[in-house]
């Protein structure tokens, strides 16, 4: 359909050398302590465009951390120790979601971030980032129906042993809000067989039972795959909304242990 | 060069003027207007722009209140809602361009409320949509429902607020003219609030936004046309939106207010920049001096009439104090817009304008804006709808009866559309689309701000004046099933050709019941627009008044329900028995339009909505107004396709009306049995009903021992989802 790039990137994915995704991991850095009753800081990253970083900002300091804005021309990320790449338009997306944001200033610090086993959490279109700068695998495809669709969608947590799923416990079923047009995820049948032995799948579209089916899947993506992390673990991308689902009285708390994952990572 | 050169009667006719106001424009001058002079007179002289026919009838509406801020007159109605917080909302119209184009039509009518309400210095939280589509199969129809709904989607969803409600209904008088009636909710700190007024000669004027192209040049003259066989032809008088170019607009005006950098502002909507230009002089009573040289163009080689008049859409007019232009433009960089200054304001009320080194136009502010023509055409009363006989109606098969509401589209589940919205970015929606009212929060507080939109066109059309007073009491309901209290209104009045007579009673009419309406329930009207000439080949729309409400709940302390849960006592508050007249069981199952209307019982409706407002608020029941298709369709809705009911009428009580009748302030309660008693005591002196009880999976209704209606509330359910499905089928 669109996206020529496909074929020669999802060949890549196998022998990719950079990022986190087929590269051996480097050695951890040691992140700092945050004792002293400091909150952690989490960059929530502002592209133009962006729609859900003030949803984000307040889902982190809901949860105990101090989120810190940083605007997309930013070299660094101001000190954090975890970052989310939030939802929105990033640059209108109108070249593909994702594309532009791709090579933006402040993906460098975001690869370089991650590259020291630092968290990242990529939310819709941050998770669409993510796959765009390779580092997560796949690609994103419009949605199977070739519309937006916004809908409460039922995930099962498929990995907690993470530091950032530390709240999960594998099995869980979730109900968050997804809201896209290109979340329906794709990649060679060798990539996708990489993922899923490496365990890298951390969220699946189910039935509210829990059980993988071609009408709990809003969007089309393969294996019902709804989230992902790289090989190391310390960078994750979704689909659904989190943030938005940290009180009941707009809807419920499901989103909140991913976002106190995160926080407490940092 | 044809713009500067004079401009004929012949010339002034193109432009939608008549003799007359082309006499008086050489009079005001005294001389003849340049081309481009004329076209910005023909411009805010539009029905459009100056509301010539409507203005004499809309100062009926109370318009002040207690919590009003700002009522009329501004981009948008602003109320207080306590703590400090103010909300600012509008609704207006986007037909005539959806009709012609729907998609762009319909995201350029969101991109311009949203503007009227940022400008405000107000956040956008949400937005909803009033939407009137004709027969499904007539010409076109499903490829501008399609086009509508995505263009709303595409652009609300890109700016980052959600879409939570609206309306959606079908009737062959919109086979012509559709209706896309959008409407935008802001919250503001009350000590926060922006006026688009150019105050303070020597200030300087500032150009924000998008370059001006040739798009949507006489886009205010086509809205105030009725429509010929080849509408279509008008497509290159439709604006594109651009929704991310909205959202770093928003986010760039926000903070230039928030820094204190901004005298004045206005959005370049209707009109272009003759209508910013001249309606920010006028309101401050200052003039401006523009170099158009130095406005910022996408095309090559355009005229003043054409910077004047484009209605390119995303672009804005600040009014700063010199010692700030450096930082407002540094941070218009920062976001990527353009932003310059193009020109300043004068002492004199008069707007100048130059170009290429000359003199483009000059012209005086006051007979422009304040003496635009006002008239009081002829009109004639609608007479009251004929009584009819019906027919028996006590040995129907009352279950297929009811599966044919449920197919009908404009009762049926807009889920297909709504999904199409992204309705819950924001973090803060309690209550989305599909319910009664919409609810929200404001951010990081326990306040509530709840709104709906209203209109039953077919009553409307029947009985103008109960019509719409009707509309006006119904979302007072719709607000109260989520517990809101209301505080403020905002109406979009859909009408035919003011040159008809008949359209014209209707309106004055409709004008009438909603002003008496909104007094009533103290309810002020604080924002507006009127669309006319919704007629195409002499054929006129509904009238449709669409009332737009906003309500509060101080403290939100229960998400409201609207379907109940097996075990739940029901009860029916107001009359057991609704009224037939312009109901859809008529319309839908015995092809009758036929009233009478009933009139609103305003005090016994004020009584019923605060206690069951107040019983939402407790958490006690979960509520649903008792409107289109009756008792037999919220029944199906309060089942969420899932739990069943038994329900048992009184005796003496005749099913089609308690079934499927309309109005008179009904609502279903659905109330947990260790809760009846106290709902009980709170409903004391008001008619109360105990219906049944919630359970099963099968809706029956028994009536004089017997079951007279029976259906899995599954498959009912699923009929609801049938009509619109066609929609996101792939």
């Amino acid at each position: 359909m669109r996206r020529p790039g496909l074929g020669a990137r999802g060949a890549g994915f196998g022998g990719r050398t950079r990022g986190g995704w087929g590269s051996s991991p480097e050695p951890r850095t040691p992140v700092p302590g945050v004792g002293g009753g400091r909150r952690p800081k989490v960059a929530v990253v502002v592209f133009p465009g962006s729609n859900c970083d003030r949803d984000a900002m307040a889902a982190v300091e809901a949860l105990g951390g101090e989120a810190v804005p940083v605007w997309h021309e930013g070299r660094d990320l101001a000190g954090c120790t975890a970052v989310i790449l939030p939802g929105g338009f990033s640059y209108g997306d109108y070249l593909r979601a994702g594309a532009m944001a791709a090579h933006s200033p402040v993906m460098r610090a975001v690869r370089r971030h991650a590259d020291k086993g630092r968290a990242v959490l990529g939310i819709c279109n941050g998770f669409q980032m993510l796959v765009e700068v390779g580092l997560l695998p796949g690609a994103m495809l419009m949605n199977r129906s070739l519309r937006f669709i916004c809908r409460d969608v039922h995930l099962r947590v498929e990995r907690d042993d993470l530091p950032m799923l530390r709240h999960l416990s594998r099995g869980q079923v979730l109900r968050l809000p997804i809201a896209h047009k290109e979340g329906n995820w794709f990649a060679t049948d060798e990539v996708v067989a990489e993922v899923e032995q490496a365990g890298a799948i951390v969220f699946r579209y189910v039935t509210p039972a829990g059980e993988v089916t071609d009408a709990a899947n809003p969007n089309g993506a393969l294996h019902g795959i709804a989230g992902l992390s790289n090989r190391e673990g310390n960078v994750i991308g979704l689909m659904p909304h989190p943030e938005r689902r940290i009180h009941p009285l707009t809807g419920g708390e499901d989103g909140a242990a991913l976002i106190r994952g995160l926080v407490e990572a940092a | 060069m044809r713009w500067a050169a004079p401009a004929t009667l012949d010339v002034a006719r193109e432009h939608g003027l008549t003799k007359e106001e082309y006499e008086l424009i050489v009079e005001t001058l005294g001389r003849t207007p340049n081309l481009t002079e004329l076209g910005v007179y023909a411009a805010l002289w539009s029905e459009h722009c100056s509301y010539k026919s409507s203005k004499v009838y809309l100062s009926r509406f109370p318009t002040q209140g207690p919590r009003v801020v700002q009522g009329p007159g501004e981009n948008a109605g602003c109320v207080d809602v306590g703590d400090g917080w103010v909300v600012v909302f509008k609704m207006e119209s986007h037909n005539h361009p959806s009709f012609i184009e729907p998609y762009q039509g319909a995201a350029t009518g969101v991109g311009g409320i949203l503007r009227d309400v940022f400008t405000m210095g107000a956040r956008p939280i949400m937005l909803l949509d009033s939407l009137r589509f004709g027969d499904l199969d007539a010409p076109r129809m499903r490829y501008l429902v399609d086009g509508v709904v995505r263009g709303i989607g595409d652009y609300g969803n890109c700016v980052g607020v959600p879409t939570v409600g609206g309306e959606l209904d079908f009737h062959p008088s919109y086979n012509g003219n559709v209706l896309v009636n959008a409407m935008c909710v802001g919250i503001a700190r009350r000590d926060g609030i922006f006026y688009a007024r150019a105050s303070g000669p020597g200030n300087v004027v500032i150009y924000l936004g998008s370059k001006t192209g040739r798009d949507g040049i006489h886009g205010a003259t086509m809205a105030s046309d009725i429509f010929s066989d080849n509408a279509s032809q008008k497509r290159p008088t439709v604006q594109v939106g651009d929704p991310f170019t909205e959202k770093l607009l928003i986010e760039c005006c926000l903070e230039l207010m928030e820094r204190g950098v901004v005298v004045g502002i206005q959005d370049m909507g209707a009109a272009g920049l003759a209508s910013s230009a001249f309606e920010m002089a006028a309101r401050a009573g200052c003039g401006l001096l523009l170099e158009l040289d130095k406005v910022p163009v996408r095309e090559t080689e355009m005229t003043p009439y054409e910077l004047m008049l484009s209605e390119s859409q995303e672009r804005m007019l600040l009014v700063v104090k010199p010692p700030d232009i450096h930082e407002v433009l540094a941070v218009c960089r920062r976001w990527g817009l353009d932003a310059v200054a193009i020109g300043e304001v004068t002492a004199s009320p008069e707007v100048r304008a130059t170009f290429g080194g000359r003199e483009a136009f000059s012209l005086a502010v006051g007979p422009l804006v304040d003496n635009a023509p006002r008239y009081k055409r002829p009109f004639v009363a609608p007479s009251a709808s004929p009584a009819v006989t019906l027919p028996a109606l006590t040995t129907r098969k009352w279950a297929s009866d009811l599966e044919t509401l449920l197919a009908f589209p404009g009762l049926g589940c807009a889920h297909p559309v709504f999904e199409q919205y992204d309705q819950s970015v924001g973090a803060s929606t309690v209550v989305g689309p599909g319910a009664d009212a919409a609810l929200l929060l404001i951010p990081g507080t326990r306040i509530g701000i709840a709104a709906t939109t209203d209109c039953n066109s077919v009553a409307c059309g029947l009985d103008p004046h109960w019509g719409a007073a009707q509309a006006v009491a119904e979302s007072v309901r719709n607000l109260a099933c989520v517990g809101a209290e209301p505080v403020g209104v905002t109406d979009c009045l859909n009408f035919g050709s003011p040159e008809n007579p008949q359209v014209m009673g209707q309106f004055i009419a409709a004008v009438e019941g909603l002003a008496e309406a909104c007094r009533a329930f103290g309810v002020p009207v604080v924002s507006g627009n009127v669309s006319l000439y919704n007629e195409t080949s002499g054929k006129g729309i509904l009238p449709t008044p669409t009332v737009g409400m906003v309500g509060v709940v101080p403290e939100v302390r229960h998400r409201p329900s609207g379907v109940w849960a097996g075990g739940d006592v029901l009860y029916l508050v107001g009359p057991v028995e609704g009224d037939l007249g312009g109901s859809r069981y008529l319309r839908l199952v015995l092809d009758l339009e036929v009233g009478p209307i009933p009139a609103v019982d305003y005090p016994e409706e004020r009584r019923i909505s605060a206690t069951v407002r107040d019983l939402v608020r407790l958490g006690l029941v979960a509520a649903k107004d008792v409107s289109d298709g009756g008792l037999a369709v919220a029944a199906v809705e309060m089942s969420g396709g899932d739990v069943g009911a038994e329900i048992t009428l009184p005796d003496r009580t005749s099913v089609v009306r308690a079934l499927f009748g309309e109005w008179l302030g009904r609502f279903l309660l659905a109330v947990p049995e260790s809760c009846a008693p106290a709902v009980e005591r709170a409903c004391e002196g008001l008619p109360l009903t105990r219906l049944g009880r919630a359970g099963g999976g099968e809706l029956v209704v028994r009536y004089g021992g017997k079951a007279v209606l029976r259906g899995e509330v599954k498959a009912l359910s699923a009929m609801r989802e049938t009509a619109m499905s066609w929609l996101t089928r792939a």
